[in-house]
């Protein structure tokens, strides 16, 4: 049943009794084409690109609890497409129009609100390398601004701007085609379009293990048997490390612990994305009234997807020196989230060791903004088996040769 | 706020501290005899194990002594931890970590 | 008096009635009372409107768990959104309004129409296809936003003051209820540290709200005892007014201390609002308690629907009776008791209605016995009123199906209890796994996540009191052996007098009468959310059968009362619409924080110029009377510039740079890093750390030094010095001293254990004036006229011992200008003295004080790079043109490597070079991007950047720095910068632009 005004209007005559199931929830077969294992945003597009880009017919996702309950539901939903560097900007400048059209695509309204996202300034370097940035992103055909101290304060007059501040405002970069997404739908929404053109979702399905014959990939173990693949591909942010090694490669990523939260609902007050990277904070308010806030990593390594308080009180912190008008409302809920870091700050999405086994990987603490992107991406490098352009760069074995991206080295704020 | 045991100061709280990452990792003795993949491997391979893990911290707002932790990277579970040139077995902390009970 | 206050009792103070202001009318209250409390005393329930679908609700609890009575207060300028009725205590010139109220709570506008309200079953918005993003965006999310939300953000900054407390305790109890108060006893009278912590502003717990004897005495009495005995014992922290709000990993306790709110006062510096406790414990005992559950059936939302449990609250803590008349829904013994203490406090009940069959008992025969009809094996089915409630339809029931006709019942207000659920929330927090106990119909702890913690009383889900006393009894003494001194061997025997409660049935939902009942009759399951029973039944029918999903699409769970009264209904109404077990079905996962706690407590002291700590250096009031601007570089300040009268920025830059080129100029670089390196092995350990060799400096001699990480990449720099065979002192950068010692110190201790060399940071140490400029020197001799400061006694790079105003000074003959320059160390103490003595004797050359402008371009002007701003930790020494101080010598050095790597041995790598511009007066802006071709189809693919531009006054052209792909095979080349839509072509050229030779620096 096609979404709609009319339909909601339909089925509220019948007390929405009439709805299916968004997706279905299929018995695994023996066999697929492509087993994609992780049922997050990146999986679920994958799926979806593999069926309507690729004429892939059998395409199951195999997750281990509920799709998008790992950093899909996890995020802060910002989207935006203002990175540094050529091969990160055009991955995500592609994925930021492929959310433009995304409601349309899938028949679900993902809630897109292109808001707009600042990147403050604080510091005489921080402009130097956020004007370096806005220059890149001109260059790259991707929406920038550069604002001053001035218009930063007309643009967001709640944002402490005065000289007095422990780190100044100095100006900010403004990207108005960003902004932020609802992130459930993002995942549901992908789910309910692949499951449409015959994918199969299931969940429930934990994979215990990786089969090869030689050094080609043959399927999966699970928790629910043993299922055959002529291609694989991972997508389990969070837990890359451990089904890299089940497939018997290493890679080089690092798990560690994020921490978001929101507060509670208020009437609007904040009508844009803001990012501090000097004066680390993250935030933006929900359609719901909550802020909702983020910031750096925890520094130890962990899958427990929980962090330290202390890294809440920093955040914090650094929330009410850009907002001190925020001080007397309350943190409601906080979480964490497991993300998987890169030497260099980029994703892994690259053909690996094992033939037929493909790898989407390390997206840090940026991996929601990328879904539609990376989905768009990795099922061509799957299909075709070898990479798009825009994923070229994004080799496993660039770590042995050097060729970083190296999107943190300079004002790549990877949220 | 992990609470973790400097070997040389005892229990404070992870503040103190800054994390190293893993532990044991063998810079290679003469780094231009290896090739770029080990030297990659070097750089870049860890092991990021979910489970006991040793991992490197750094006791920054203390003694500024680095030194080697057991932990458990699923529920940070701390088993123990020993100075920076020693390896015990993990039997040996654990054996170590009951005997020190619950003070 | 209020027309529903109670003659007597209570825990009210009549001595000091307060009035409070509610949207706009004036009510009266006591000290003691709370916001819900002091409205229901004047009979007012109706207190807010629902955000979904603006239906009039009234207050549900007594407690943390109210989902509707939200408020905006508003005292002075110190406005706050969203605290809960129930928990705001009445106070002099408390203002309170409803929220989501518009125009007035009584005719909300937002009332939507039948039709309306169909629409907008869970997760409609998914559904909801807009044409156009823009209607989408510009018309249709403004609206849902609108409506949104609860309180309003205040407009100016928060006038009050936050602490952050810590303490290290041998036991922590969480809640003085009778469980926590007994579980503190024993430990605290042996001596062991304890902290007991409740949310309420007296301890006591349910003993506040429920009639008990305990050792003969009442309740409350007892509680007073204990609690003077604990007050004796020095090493115990009492902490009412506090909830505990998160458990984290090894017993770590997050706790808010609520001061002055309930009190109406103003903070100060020294009279905090409030604190945030952060207490690491031995040992937790959680006492939390347990929160009622609502019942889920038609209509169940109307002002004046309250728990069983808040009713009592309110009569025996409040002396207040909600009503004249009530009638109980219950499923349980407990909620009898409620009944039982309305009726004996005056007021009417009218009907029990049960929905157990067979309820049997003691509180069942006694409440018969009292007269009142008891409708066993019967459910409410409607109910009646709108802003008000006013009465019910009951039906007989066979627990799936209404097996009769409906009967009416009227009465001011409803008492509903579907008994009581453990408050599991901080246990599950710390990875605690729960278990469904069927037998309470509740999840109750199982599997604990933490070591060395227990979980007793109703949180436990031992809802005797007797047991719960014996169970705090029995962990306390236990606390008490592990301290070492337990006072008792055995848990004490409390004599309790208490009802037995007896068996409750489960009644997760009642049936609608009819099945497809979705339209005017609602069953409320989140009363915030305004989720229904129907909601969930949508949920399902959709594919979102995992609670998780469930509670997302359907957002149960997720207003501010984070679901405590409506979580375990929603996930029981799942587990039958998917035909599974509660067990299977699961809980959702429980968050910090267990209440809202505000920003200002969590961020503490950590706001305003403390958000990260200032450092200045010991000539820092020097600077400021000179009128310098400051520049951050990591968390110093530095002199940016000394704007004199009437100059621009430009114009004293200007004036400080021709100073240093043409007389002489003194800086501040005391914030430059700077470690003492000592040991046998010093001069070995440097040589591996720093890219170029050490092995032949000789003592006295200086050396400029890169050091790489291990990738190969530029870490930091500066100058080596030698002050004998095994002691040398580098410096490092500003903004990365920290990070270099933690560096050196990292290798020493794990790689290179047998070198014999200790690191020490001196930054702090030593105060250090640069003066620079071909007048140096006679700035010098000024300074002590006794040595020899010529270049053939004192040449470029090397370093003396002298006395300078009869103190020890080290020298330095170093130059980050190109200047002939001096860097003088002094004891950080003689600092600002000799800034001033400087100052003074430099006057003759009229010595000028310059910043980090200036300092910026004069390094600029002879190619010097600044690491941080011209690399950005990719480049190599050799991309920056420093081959010359990377050693082919040497075995190996940090980074070496990675010099060998196929990406860095590329030659098309970006490079450092300088940059000419077409028209010599333009400035280039930092961070241009360089392009070859500005006609190129975009994307306009770029070459290199600018890192570093500057007018140069003293060369009068402007120069710049920038690192272009294989830069520097490409001399002479013309490319095009841009900036912000604005080209220019630049050429590229050798990055020293002043003295190639050195004459003026080697002086």
């Amino acid at each position: 049943m096609r979404f709609s005004f009319a339909s909601l209007a339909h089925n509220a005559m019948t007390y929405h009794q009439d709805w299916p199931r968004q997706w279905r929830s299929p018995t695994p077969k023996n066999h697929y084409d492509v087993i994609i294992i992780g049922g997050g945003g990146h999986g679920l597009a994958t799926a979806y690109y593999l069926a309507k880009n690729h004429g892939v017919r059998k395409v199951a996702v195999l997750e281990k609890g509920w799709i998008g309950g790992g950093n899909t539901g996890r995020n802060t939903t910002i989207v935006r497409s203002n990175y540094l560097w050529d091969d990160a900007a055009h991955l995500y400048e592609k994925s930021l129009q492929l959310y433009e059209g995304l409601s349309k695509d899938l028949n679900y309204n993902i809630m897109l609100s292109q808001r707009g996202v600042l990147n403050l300034a604080h510091s005489l370097q921080d402009v130097r390398d956020t004007k370096r940035r806005v220059n890149a992103n001109k260059l790259n055909g991707i929406d920038a601004e550069w604002l001053d101290a001035e218009a930063v304060r007309a643009f967001c007059p709640i944002i402490r701007t005065d000289k007095k501040a422990r780190y100044p405002v100095l100006g900010a970069s403004l990207q108005k085609r960003a902004g932020t997404a609802r992130h459930d739908a993002v995942a549901w929404g992908y789910a309910r379009a692949a499951d449409m053109r015959g994918v199969d979702i299931i969940q429930n399905c934990e994979v215990t293990g990786i089969t090869r014959q030689g050094d080609r990939v043959t399927g999966v173990e699970t928790n629910r048997g043993t299922i055959t693949a002529h291609k694989i591909g991972i997508c389990t942010a969070g837990h890359s490390s451990v089904l890299a090694e089940m497939a018997g490669f290493a890679v080089p990523i690092t798990s560690h612990p994020l921490q978001a939260m929101v507060s509670e609902p208020i009437k609007p007050v904040l009508d844009t994305v803001v990012m501090s990277n000097a004066v680390h904070v993250y935030v933006s308010q929900s359609d719901k009234g909550e802020l909702v806030l983020g910031a750096g990593i925890d520094a130890y390594q962990s899958y427990a997807q929980r962090g330290s308080f202390h890294v809440v009180e920093l955040q914090i912190s650094a929330l009410l020196e850009l907002f001190p008008i925020f001080s007397r409302l309350k943190l409601m809920r906080m979480w964490g989230g497991i993300v998987d870091t890169t030497p260099d700050a980029c994703p892994i999405i690259s053909t690996t060791p094992v033939k037929n086994l493909y790898l989407n990987a390390g997206w840090g603490t940026g991996g929601f903004k990328a879904i539609p992107g990376s989905g768009f991406v990795f099922a061509h490098t799957i299909a075709n088996e070898a990479p798009h352009a825009l994923n070229a760069a994004f080799t496993l074995d660039r770590f042995s040769t050097g060729h970083l991206i190296d999107e943190h080295g300079a004002a790549g704020v990877a949220h | 706020m992990l609470k973790i045991k400097c070997p040389y100061c005892g229990d404070r709280d992870e503040t103190e501290f800054s994390y190293g990452g893993e532990a044991h990792i063998e810079r290679p003795d003469s780094p231009s005899e290896v090739s770029d993949e080990a030297w990659g491997a070097y750089l870049f391979g860890r092991p990021n194990k979910k489970g006991l893990m040793r991992e490197r911290w750094f006791h920054v707002h203390g003694c500024r002594r680095w030194f080697n932790l057991l932990r458990d990277t699923s529920n940070h579970t701390i088993i123990g931890s020993y100075t920076a040139l020693e390896k015990p077995s993990i039997a040996e902390l654990k054996k170590e970590s009951r005997k020190g009970g619950a003070k | 008096m209020s027309v529903n206050r109670l003659p007597s009792s209570g825990r009210i103070n009549r001595d000091v009635p307060i009035r409070l202001r509610f949207n706009g009318t004036y009510y009266l209250g006591y000290e003691g009372d709370t916001l819900a409390s002091a409205l229901l005393a004047n009979d007012i329930h109706l207190v807010a409107r629902s955000m979904k679908y603006a239906r009039p609700r009234g207050i549900m609890t007594a407690g943390p768990e109210e989902p509707n009575a939200i408020m905006q207060i508003n005292v002075s300028n110190r406005s706050e959104p969203n605290p809960k009725a129930t928990e705001t205590y009445l106070h002099p010139g408390l203002i309170a309004a409803s929220v989501n109220a518009w125009p007035s709570l009584r005719y909300d506008a937002r009332r939507l129409s039948g039709i309306a309200q169909r629409l907008m079953s869970a997760g409609f918005y998914y559904k909801t296809m807009f044409g156009s993003s823009t209607l989408w965006q510009k018309v249709f999310e403004p609206i849902i936003r609108r409506s949104a939300g609860l309180g309003k953000a205040p407009s100016d900054p928060d006038p009050d003051v936050y602490d952050h407390m810590h303490r290290h305790v041998d036991l922590m109890v969480v809640g003085a209820g009778p469980a926590g108060l007994a579980a503190a006893r024993d430990a605290a009278l042996s001596g062991a540290r304890v902290a007991l912590v409740d949310a309420l502003p007296e301890f006591g717990g349910s003993l506040l709200s429920q009639n008990r004897t305990i050792d003969k005495i009442s309740g409350m009495d007892w509680v007073s005892g204990v609690t003077s005995e604990l007050e004796t014992c020095d090493t115990a922290l009492l902490l009412p007014n506090t909830t505990a709000i998160g458990y984290f990993d090894q017993n770590y306790i997050i706790a808010i201390e609520r001061r002055l709110d309930h009190k109406g006062e103003a903070s100060t510096p020294a009279n905090v609002r409030e604190r945030l406790w952060h207490i690491r414990a031995d040992k937790v005992i959680l006492a939390t308690g347990s929160h009622e559950r609502p019942l889920v059936f038609s209509d169940n939302d109307r002002p004046g629907i309250m728990l069983a449990g808040a009713v009592q609250s309110y009569v025996n803590r409040f002396a207040v009776l909600p009503g004249k008349s009530a009638i109980l829904f219950a499923n349980n013994d407990a909620a009898y008791e409620a009944a039982l203490d309305f009726k004996k406090a005056g007021g009417d009940l009218v009907a029990v209605i049960d929905p157990r069959q067979e309820p049997q008992g003691p509180l069942v025969e006694e409440l018969f016995a009292t007269g009142t009809r008891l409708l066993s094996g019967h459910v409410v089915t409607a109910t009646l009123g709108v802003n008000r409630f006013k009465g019910v339809n009951a039906a007989p029931w066979n627990g799936h199906a209404i097996t009769g006709k409906e009967e009416r019942f009227e009465a001011d207000i409803l008492m509903m209890s579907g008994g009581w659920s453990p408050a599991v929330h901080l246990f599950s927090q710390a990875s605690g796994k729960l278990r469904y106990d069927a037998e309470i119909c509740a999840f109750v702890p199982d599997i604990y996540g933490q070591k060395e913690c227990s979980v007793i009383g109703a949180a436990n889900g031992d809802f005797s009191l007797n047991e719960a006393l014996r169970a705090g009894s029995r962990e306390s003494i236990k606390a008490a052996t592990a301290y070492g001194k337990p006072t008792r061997k055995t848990a004490r025997r409390y004599a309790v007098e208490e009802p037995d409660t007896g068996v409750s049935e489960a009644c997760w939902q009642v049936p609608a009468q009819n099945p497809a009942d979705q339209g005017k009759l609602k069953q409320f399951v989140d009363f915030q959310n305004d989720t229904t029973a129907a909601d969930i039944a949508l949920a399902k029918r959709e594919g979102f059968d995992s609670v998780e999903h469930m509670k997302r699409y359907t957002l149960s769970g997720f207003g501010t009362d984070q679901g405590k009264t409506g979580n375990i209904n929603a996930l029981a109404i799942l587990a039958r619409q998917t035909a599974s077990s509660i067990e299977e079905t699961g809980t959702t996962t429980f968050r910090p924080p267990y209440t809202p706690v505000s920003f200002g407590a969590v961020a503490g002291r950590f706001v305003g110029p403390l958000t990260d700590p200032v450092r200045t250096t010991p000539m820092h009031e020097a600077h400021v009377k000179a009128g310098a601007l400051f520049e951050n570089v990591g968390q110093w300040n530095r002199p940016w510039y000394y704007a004199r009268a009437g100059e621009d920025m430009d114009a004293a830059v200007r004036r400080e740079c021709k100073a240093v080129r043409k007389g002489v100029g003194m800086l501040d670089v005391s914030t430059l890093g700077k470690i003492d390196i000592q040991g046998p092995d010093a001069r070995e350990f440097i040589n591996r750390l720093y890219t170029n060799s050490v092995t032949n400096l000789k003592p006295g001699n200086c050396r400029y030094g890169i050091m790489c990480g291990e990738d190969g990449m530029v870490l930091d720099d500066g100058v080596i010095t030698c002050l004998d065979d095994t002691h040398f002192v580098t410096t490092t950068t500003t903004a990365g001293a920290a990070h270099v010692l933690s560096h050196m110190e990292d290798y020493l201790e794990t790689e290179w254990p047998d070198l014999k060399v200790y690191c020490t940071s001196i930054t702090e140490e030593w105060a250090t004036i640069a003066i620079n400029g071909p007048k140096a020197r006679d700035v010098m001799e000024r300074l002590n006229a006794d040595e020899d400061w010529s270049a053939k006694a004192f040449p470029f790079l090397t370093h003396k011992e002298v006395q300078i105003g009869g103190v020890m000074a080290r020298i330095f003959r170093i130059s980050f200008t190109g200047e002939l320059a001096y860097e003088i160390n002094i004891p950080a103490r003689y600092g600002l003295a000799l800034w001033s003595h400087v100052a003074n004797v430099g006057q003759e050359w009229d010595i000028t004080p310059y910043g980090t402008e200036a300092m910026h371009i004069l390094r600029a002007e002879k190619g010097y790079i600044l690491v941080g701003q011209d690399t950005d930790g990719s480049q190599t020494p050799q991309d920056l043109g420093l081959n010359w101080i990377v050693s082919t010598n040497k075995p190996d050095f940090i980074g070496m490597r990675s010099h060998a790597r196929p990406d860095t041995v590329r030659s098309d790598r970006k490079q450092l070079v300088g940059l000419m511009t077409e028209s010599p007066e333009f400035v280039l802006e930092e961070g241009a991007q360089i392009v070859e071709n500005p006609d190129a189809p975009t994307p306009i693919p770029m070459v290199g950047h600018v890192t570093s531009s500057y007018w140069s006054e003293h060369l009068g052209h402007s120069i710049a720095l920038a690192l272009i792909q294989g830069g520097l095979g490409r001399k002479g080349e013309q490319l095009h910068s841009f900036s912000l839509g604005n080209w220019h072509k630049v050429t590229i050229v050798d990055p020293i632009f002043y003295d190639i030779e050195g004459a003026h620096r080697d002086g």
